[in-house]
């Protein structure tokens, strides 16, 4: 392209965002994950609001243990949240820019007097806008769910943290958006931009958690005569697992639900002395302990994004 | 007249391939030009690089005086683009589709309303406008795409392969239809390979091949140099030495002998009343005389004779 362009390559961008967020509450496909995400937040946060009415009688989090309480066999909101969003990121996002090279509408679209950029960038929005209507709409149906079963209102902090959540949780999604779009500039065929995507959704949730021990065992062996390697070990495990997406997800998630984490890494005793061990960490400690988190899954979504921007600018639209 | 478009050795190259090879095009405003050639001789490569959608290698395009790369949305905002195989988005309306690429243009919605209402009603789609595009058959999608063009009020509409695909009448009904806006004076730039239904539509062609343009200019000119005559007139007859009885006939150039009692007869005019009256004059029996304007395939097969072609009809 040329280096001084005319009017704002963000002309259409609303229209374009609009239409595309349009398309996705009206598809089958959405409506299908999005059921899916729907059976699975309720079932899991019933399950837990029966622990937690078992168990615990005086906890100061009683709402955010919605989200983390765990009930055999049903695992926690969290856990299906971290699983779950990404998949529906990727039913977002899959077909993004092939399927409108495969329709044949990109070129007719191309000729009305919009910039690539805003046709991209309309559609991640248009994406993200999604991604936020149905995460917001489900926050508040499990902590509706919870004040109506619970019978009480949730504090101020444990809103706060709970915002945060969402916050991190519409990041996430973001990530796995922008990756879905990559893909989808990137390879022609819609099918097997998917594959790709739910690819790297396996490698990264399933795979990644048995892989990065594997990994770091070959890179950092222990010398069992030297204490230090066990612990530089650990370190290069933790580097390699902060790689997938779900991993910063997990501490971040971890971090804000769970008040009482006082560190995502190792710790080690003279660190904690002084400390009074499971006392809850003020929310403000919380959101700079998972701020480099998330610093990486926007990054993460930045470059992601500019792979997908790149590829799209140096593409041929004949068709 | 004003120059429109304007392209000055313009080349395209993917790799070391050519796909447009040093073309020089001007099209005046309110006409219908032509471009016209067989499969892959660069005819929407021109087209793609005249709306700013590909970047070319070298040369320079001027379109309503201004630069497509430097100014593109300037310029998309005046043009209409029919691509070669349209699409659109199957599961919104012909009316859903149209008001999306409107408000894409810049229209408001109560102007862009009042527009696609009288665009569907000129293609004749205005029953169907609420119905899902998905439904449509080649030719309608084709009219729905020459709608879009007339929603934007267009001032230079370019259709690539209008007609391909569509049965004759729909592809008549088409080209009515592009002849009357061009009386309104919108200018087009269609690209064809279907030489013979083009010429009776286009008031210049430019004849592509290989990347360049061989022959630019009207029909009837471009018949008549490289033809030599416009007019073939075949003649049966018995009983008369054409070659003695034509001898001095004005505007006659060429006399050629076909299978039995047939003869060519090239002429740059009609002299069909001329060469009947001498025949006879002369004492022969004419069985029968027939005139056959020259198309454009036969320009093009003549122009590039000698060389390997392969002419799509
Ligand atoms: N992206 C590309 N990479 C390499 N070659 C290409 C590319 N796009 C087009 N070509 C080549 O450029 C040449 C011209 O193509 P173009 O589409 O302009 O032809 P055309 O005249 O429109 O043909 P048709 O009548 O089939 O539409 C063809 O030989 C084609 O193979
Ligand atoms: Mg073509």
């Amino acid at each position: 392209m040329t280096s001084r362009r005319e009017g704002s390559p963000f002309a259409g961008l609303s229209t374009i965002a609009l239409k595309e967020a349009a398309d996705h509450m009206n598809s089958i496909r959405i409506h299908l994950v999005m059921v899916l995400v729907l059976l699975t937040a309720i079932g899991s946060v019933y399950a837990a609001i029966g622990q937690i009415k078992a168990t615990v009688g005086e906890d100061q989090f009683l709402f955010l243990r919605l989200f983390t309480t765990a009930q055999q066999p049903l695992p926690s909101f969290v856990f299906f949240l971290g699983f779950l969003v990404p998949l529906v990121a990727i039913a977002l996002g899959f077909d993004a820019i092939n399927g409108e090279y495969n329709r044949r509408t990109l070129s007719r679209v191309l000729s009305q007097p919009i910039y690539r950029d805003a046709l991209l960038t309309g559609k991640f929005l248009g994406g993200l806008l999604v991604i936020a209507i149905c995460l917001l709409a489900l926050w508040l149906l499990v902590t509706g769910l919870g004040m109506l079963l619970l019978g009480l209102p949730p504090s101020g902090e444990e809103i706060a943290r709970g915002l945060a959540f969402l916050f991190a949780s519409f990041v996430y999604a973001g990530v796995w958006l922008a990756v879905a779009l990559a893909f989808s500039t990137i390879v022609k065929s819609p099918a097997t931009s998917a594959l790709c995507a739910l690819t790297a959704w396996l490698l990264f949730t399933v795979f990644w958690p048995m892989l990065a021990p594997l990994i770091a065992g070959a890179v950092a062996p222990i010398d069992p005569l030297d204490p230090m390697t066990a612990v530089h070990q650990i370190h290069v495990q933790q580097a390699i697992a902060r790689i997938s997406p779900n991993t910063l997800y997990g501490e971040t998630t971890l971090a804000l639900l769970n008040p009482a984490t006082r560190s995502l890494g190792l710790l080690f005793a003279d660190q904690l002395s002084g400390a009074l061990m499971g006392a809850p960490l003020p929310f403000s400690l919380s959101v700079v302990l998972i701020w480099p988190q998330l610093a990486g899954m926007i990054a993460a979504l930045l470059v992601l994004f500019t792979i997908a921007y790149v590829s799209f600018q140096r593409q041929e639209i004949r068709a | 007249m004003t120059t429109v478009i304007e392209a000055r050795g313009l080349i395209k190259r993917y790799g070391h391939f050519a796909a447009v090879d040093g073309i020089d095009l001007t099209v005046e405003k309110g006409e219908v030009f032509g471009l016209l050639g067989p499969n892959g001789s660069g005819k929407t490569t021109t087209i793609l690089l005249l709306l700013g959608l590909t970047e070319p290698t070298a040369g320079s395009i001027s379109v309503l005086g201004l630069d497509p790369l430097r100014r593109p949305l300037a310029v998309k905002r005046r043009i209409g683009y029919l691509p070669d195989q349209i699409g659109f988005y199957d599961h919104l309306t012909a009316w859903e589709n149209l008001a999306y690429t409107a408000r894409l243009a810049g229209l408001i919605s109560k102007e862009a309303d009042g527009r696609i209402t009288g665009a569907l009603g000129r293609v004749r789609l205005e029953e169907v406008a609420n119905r899902r595009v998905a439904t449509f058959s080649r030719g309608m999608r084709q009219r729905l795409g020459l709608a879009e063009v007339l929603v934007k009020k267009a001032e230079i509409a370019i259709l690539d392969e209008p007609t391909s695909g569509l049965d004759p009448q729909s592809a008549q009904e088409l080209l009515d239809l592009i002849r009357e806006l061009a009386g309104e004076g919108v200018t087009f730039v269609l690209s064809s390979h279907q030489l013979a239904m083009m010429q009776t539509i286009c008031g210049r062609v430019g004849l592509f091949r290989r990347g360049q343009v061989g022959l630019v200019g009207r029909v009837e000119d471009l018949t008549a140099n490289v033809l030599g005559g416009t007019f073939r007139i075949e003649v049966e007859t018995e009983n008369a030495d054409l070659v003695k009885v034509l001898a001095g006939v004005r505007h006659v150039s060429g006399l050629t002998p076909l299978q039995g009692r047939r003869w060519r007869i090239d002429a740059d005019a009609d002299v069909r009343a001329d060469v009947a009256h001498r025949i006879v004059g002369a004492g022969g029996a004419l069985h029968s005389i027939t005139m056959r304007q020259a198309t454009l395939d036969e320009v093009y097969v003549r122009f590039f004779e000698g060389e390997n072609h392969d002419v799509a009809a």
